[in-house]
């Protein structure tokens, strides 16, 4: 699979022969291989059940919830191998936003975006909080929608703008990576350009892996892409390039919609 | 004009008055299911509304002979039932105490686990203590407490028969309300690297709070009104006592003891009017709150 290593400079998280497998014998992931830029956005497209939320979630570890997971190879984030590190540490490092937005039902929007340090325990002064809450919000376009109802139950929003806060959320422990399994796959239009403009933004700060389904949106906003197909990382390269060129037949024929 | 628009015309007459009766039909049978409990209330208000006074709720019954006295003189009973009445509170608190966290923690558990041996066996059990007669709680009680702790009657005793009522309820509903939580808030919590004990106590039943409440509340309800198994543990008291090793009275208690003496019947209808308040409030209450949190 080496052949499909991308040469990348100071890449923030380097995939080595990752295998992820729910029944023994047969893979999720598939020995997969690849290094992800630092400072950009990188799409993860295949068909449903080529593995691809698998290896999202095996970066955070949160693939460990289900039971009889085996994983073998190794998954580096900046220089540090994540299964030396405990999950905690390494959940707050990678932040990660789900298919559907989901706010704690039960906190503002306030306490959304600081739950992270909230129900860790983490003790904070009034004005870092603040702080915090006014950046990662002006992050995610949605202080200047939110700031005089931060008090308000934060699933009084829209679905959209709930999508957002949940961003947002990830963003207040400042991750080295954010992983995102179709972040707008239950959203409507307007709000999925919105996000998508977001996630182009926050490029400048922060190191973006994304799964998703919708191939345009993959051209519009990536720089980086894969294609999975049954476990097996098929084609990596730059976003340009793969929809442009691809090299593999089985890319091709995606990208083209003769399967998928 | 077609055939079949021709029948269907036809038709139209027979078919709303088919329609109209199956409505009145549902609308009668709901009355007809109501009824129970509007007769109850009228009859408990109708016989006991009057013996009900301050004195009613801070006083001790009257003996036989005051009784008899006030009823041949025409007044009313004097005393009341407070004994009863801290002696509920008591036994119930008490009782809570004990079934509730280990009833919450149980639940949990079953949400956690739900294909795991020990968790499909601890769900039947409960199920099945569900169904255990109250009296038989009352027995074991006495068999456990009574003799070889308090070395007689007691709160305690009355207490410990109660929870074990409560348990299966407040198990079963801190599944249920649990289950009902959307996976997705759970692992938006772990993955903000928020540990396993936290994300329970500070996610799930947070957001499952009106839910565990109404089950809770409905336990209590469920018990409050309990007499077989208080007789075989509390037995009951004359006067108010807080002491959990001491014989106690409870409201249900009383009204036994007033349906054997037949100078204090009019007490047996204040102190069930009293009792059904009690409950009723409590339902109306958690009704509430899963209104409100809806």
């Amino acid at each position: 699979m080496n052949d499909n290593l991308v040469k990348i400079k100071d890449p923030v998280l380097s995939i080595r022969d990752l295998c992820v497998s729910y029944d023994k014998g047969k893979n999720a992931v598939d020995n997969v291989s690849a290094d992800i830029k630092r400072n950009a956005v990188t799409a993860i497209m295949g068909p449903s059940g080529c593995g691809k939320s698998t290896m999202l979630r095996a970066i955070n570890r949160m693939h460990e919830l289900y039971e009889n997971i085996e994983t073998t190879g190794n998954l580096i984030l900046n220089g540090k191998d994540i299964a030396d590190m405990p999950t905690i540490q390494l959940r707050r490092k990678v932040g990660m936003v789900f298919q559907r937005p989901n706010p704690f039902p039960t906190m503002s929007i306030y306490d959304n975006v600081i739950a992270g340090f909230k129900l860790n325990g983490i003790r904070l002064k009034k004005n870092e909080r603040n702080e915090i809450v006014e950046r990662s919000l002006t992050d995610v376009t949605l202080w200047d929608e939110v700031k005089d109802t931060l008090h308000k139950k934060g699933s009084f929003l829209s679905g959209g703008q709930q999508q957002r806060l949940c961003i947002a959320r990830a963003l207040a422990f400042s991750p080295e990576v954010i992983l995102l399994d179709e972040p707008t796959s239950a959203l409507d239009p307007v709000a999925t350009s919105k996000v998508e403009d977001l996630m182009v933004k926050l490029k400048e700060n922060y190191s973006i892996l994304m799964v998703t389904h919708n191939m345009s949106q993959a051209a519009r906003i990536s720089d980086y892409s894969m294609f999975m197909y049954l476990g097996e990382l098929v084609e990596y390269g730059k976003t340009k390039d793969m929809f442009t060129n691809p090299k593999d037949r089985r890319t091709e024929e995606y990208l083209t919609g003769k399967f998928g | 004009m077609s055939t079949s628009a021709k029948i269907m015309v036809d038709n139209l007459g027979r078919r709303t008055v088919k329609d109209k009766l199956f409505k009145g039909l549902v609308a009668l049978l709901s009355v007809v299911t109501i009824s129970p409990i509007v007769l109850i209330i009228y009859e408990l208000v109708a016989k006991g509304i009057k013996q009900i006074s301050f004195d009613f709720i801070i006083k001790t019954p009257p003996d036989t002979f005051e009784a008899m006295t006030a009823l041949s003189n025409g007044e009313l009973i004097p005393g009341g039932i407070a004994n009863g009445i801290t002696g509920t509170l008591l036994m119930v608190v008490l009782a809570s105490v004990i079934a509730i966290p280990v009833g919450v923690i149980t639940g949990i558990y079953l949400y956690e686990n739900p294909g795991k041996f020990l968790a499909n066996l601890t769900r039947n059990v409960s199920d099945i203590l569900q169904g255990v007669p109250s009296i038989v709680l009352g027995l074991i009680a006495y068999m456990w407490i009574v003799k070889p702790i308090t070395s007689g009657f007691s709160a305690l005793a009355g207490s410990v028969s109660l929870s074990i009522m409560m348990l299966p309820m407040i198990v079963r509903s801190t599944e249920e309300t649990l289950k009902m939580i959307p996976q997705t808030i759970k692992e938006a919590a772990l993955a903000l690297g928020v540990p396993y004990y936290k994300v329970i106590l500070r996610v799930l039943i947070p957001t499952s709070f009106s839910g565990l409440l109404t089950g809770i509340l409905l336990g209590i309800s469920r018990v409050l009104g309990e007499t077989a198994p208080l007789m075989l543990t509390a037995l009951g008291s004359t006067i108010i006592n807080l002491d959990i090793t001491k014989p106690t009275s409870a409201v249900p208690l009383l009204i036994w003891e007033f349906y054997n003496d037949p100078n204090m019947v009019d007490l047996i209808w204040s102190s069930s009017l009293f009792l059904m308040a009690m409950v009723l409030t409590l339902n109306l209450v958690s009704k509430r709150i899963v209104a409100r949190t809806k």
